[in-house]
Order: structure tokens, then sequence, then C-alpha cells
């Protein structure tokens, strides 16, 4: 129990502390890589709950894609770092106000709900034998019936945002040669082949 | 020295929170934004998992996952717009984009 609850405050202390480098880093490429650092360090939190399944989504879903993403579109802009951090320390005193403040509110929150932690302990131990079966077969019963059409919905989602990426980073360059194979094909016999009389010892 | 619920709680709100100052203090870099909101999202997610886990009810888990696809989504279509925006300003600086304001 003790080793739990010491993992738990690494990973928690690691997610934290790279959260709070992706805001402050100078450069946007260390950013993406102290987000890839929170992500992992998020599904360990995860795995220690007992969300295995999530966990391994979430490393998937955000390391292997969103993070390279982001990893791809930051290496292809040229962008000036120097001109993008201007305002940081004119919005800093605003910022971390309203960060306090909006801290201080979600804690008194948590207060509110830790009040009543006893209910919750007792829900724990009846929780503990519902997932006893195994995490990713009780998402999947839930997932594939209750929620199938949620799950549909999700996809479409997906396939919408694939749509849209497309098209708009789609552009048709004017002046560029691409092979036409249709017309290369239905290209009549007469325009690509003609005999020609050539005279002894005159040439072409 | 047992783990509860409310420490997963306490973590997404700092997430959260630091989510919320990353997009007050970055206000030029549109990137930074964009990770940023997905800092915000996974405080959401590690809510949903923690609710999910501590009040044994699945179902919460299941919401986490389509945050997960919405933010997926969201960030391809977001990084797709900002390259654009690119390709047509040659910045990405926030500040300038209420050009397309009528």
């Amino acid at each position: 129990m003790l080793l739990q609850a010491l993992a738990f405050y690494v990973f928690a202390a690691v997610t934290v502390a790279s959260a709070a480098m992706v805001v402050v880093s100078r450069n946007p490429v260390y950013s993406v890589l102290f987000l890839i650092l929170a992500f992992f360090n998020a599904a360990a939190l995860f795995v220690l709950i007992g969300a295995e399944f999530i966990a391994m989504i979430l490393v998937i879903v955000y390391v292997g894609a969103v993070a390279v993403l982001f990893l791809f579109v930051v290496m292809m802009l040229d962008i000036n770092l120097a001109e993008l951090r201007e305002g940081f320390l004119k919005y800093l005193p605003v910022g971390a106000l309203i960060g306090a403040v909006l801290l201080f509110e979600i804690f008194i929150g948590l207060g509110v709900v830790g009040s009543g932690s006893s209910t919750m302990t007792a829900l724990d131990k009846a929780g503990a034998q519902v997932l006893a079966v195994d995490n990713t077969r009780a998402i999947g019963r839930v997932l594939y019936t209750q929620y199938f059409y949620l799950f549909q919905v999700a996809g479409i989602v997906l396939l919408v945002a694939m749509i849209g990426a497309i098209v708009l980073t789609l552009r048709t360059r004017p002046g560029v040669r691409r092979q036409k194979v249709g017309e290369q094909l239905y290209r009549p016999k007469g325009d690509a082949v003609s005999v020609v009389k050539v005279p002894t010892r005159g040439g072409v | 020295m047992t783990i509860g619920l409310e420490h997963y709680l306490a973590v997404a709100a700092i997430l959260f929170t630091l989510g919320i100052l990353g997009i007050f203090l970055n206000r030029k870099n549109v990137i930074v934004i964009l990770m940023c909101v997905e800092l915000m999202l996974l405080a959401v997610n590690i809510n949903l998992v923690a609710f999910s886990i501590f009040q044994g009810n699945v179902v919460g888990q299941v919401f986490a996952m389509l945050v997960l696809t919405v933010a997926a989504a969201e960030a391809a279509i977001g990084l797709a717009i900002l390259v654009v925006y690119f390709r047509n300003r040659g910045t990405i600086a926030v500040e300038d984009i209420n050009a397309m304001k009528g």
C-alpha cells in the first residue's frame, strides 16, 4: 500500500511538473516532448488506479498520434520563437491570478466532495467487485451494447475530422506536371505513331 | 496512506488550472494553446476515470474514450487550420487572426 502511494506521488508529481513545463517552455518542440511525458505519466496513474484499457488507449492515441501530429506541425512551420514569447511576462500577473482563483475554487469543491468521502470508500469496495471481471471486458460489455450508437457517433466524428483535415490542407498547385494515366492509355494511335516514308540515302 | 478519489481529483484540478494558465500566458502561440487544451482534456479524463473507478461504474471510462476521440479530432482539425493559416499569412500569431472579421 505504501508502495502504491509512493508510485502515485511520483507519477502525479512528474505529470504536474511536465504540464508546467509545457506551459513555460521556450521552444514549442520541448513543449510537445513534455506533453508526451505528461501523457505517459497520466497513463501510469490510470494503470495504478486499475483502468488499464484507458491507459493503453491514452498511450496509443495521444503519444502515438496526437503528439506526433503536433511534433510534425511544430517542425513543419518555420516560426519565429522570440516573437511568440513577447506577451508572456505581460500576461503573467493576470494569468497567475486567474489560475490561483480557479485552483482555489476547485479545491473548495474538492473539500465538499471530501467531506462525503466515507460514502465513496463504501462504494469503492463494491466497485472493486464489479470491476473484478476485467477492465477491458467490462468496458466492451457496456460499449458495444448500451452505448453502441455513441460508439458509432464517435466513429463519425473521427471520419468528419479526417475529411475536414484533408480538405483544409489539400492544395492544387498550378504548373505541376503529373502523370495522367487515363489520357496516356486512351491516346489514339494516330497521335502517337506516324509512318514516314524515308527516301533512300536522303535521311529524315 | 491510502490513495483515494481526492488525490486524483487534486491532480486533475492542478492539470486543468495549468492548462488555463498556459492559454493565458501563451497568447501568441497557437500551437501551445492547442497543447494546453489537450492538457485540460486530459484533466477531464482523469476526473472521469477516477470517478468511474471509485464509484465502481464503468460508464465513466466509456465517456473518457469519447472525450479522447473528440480530443484527437479537435487536434487534427486545429492543426490543419493552423497549417492553412500559416500558408496564407506566414505567421501563427493569434492577434492577427481577426483579419477574417467581416
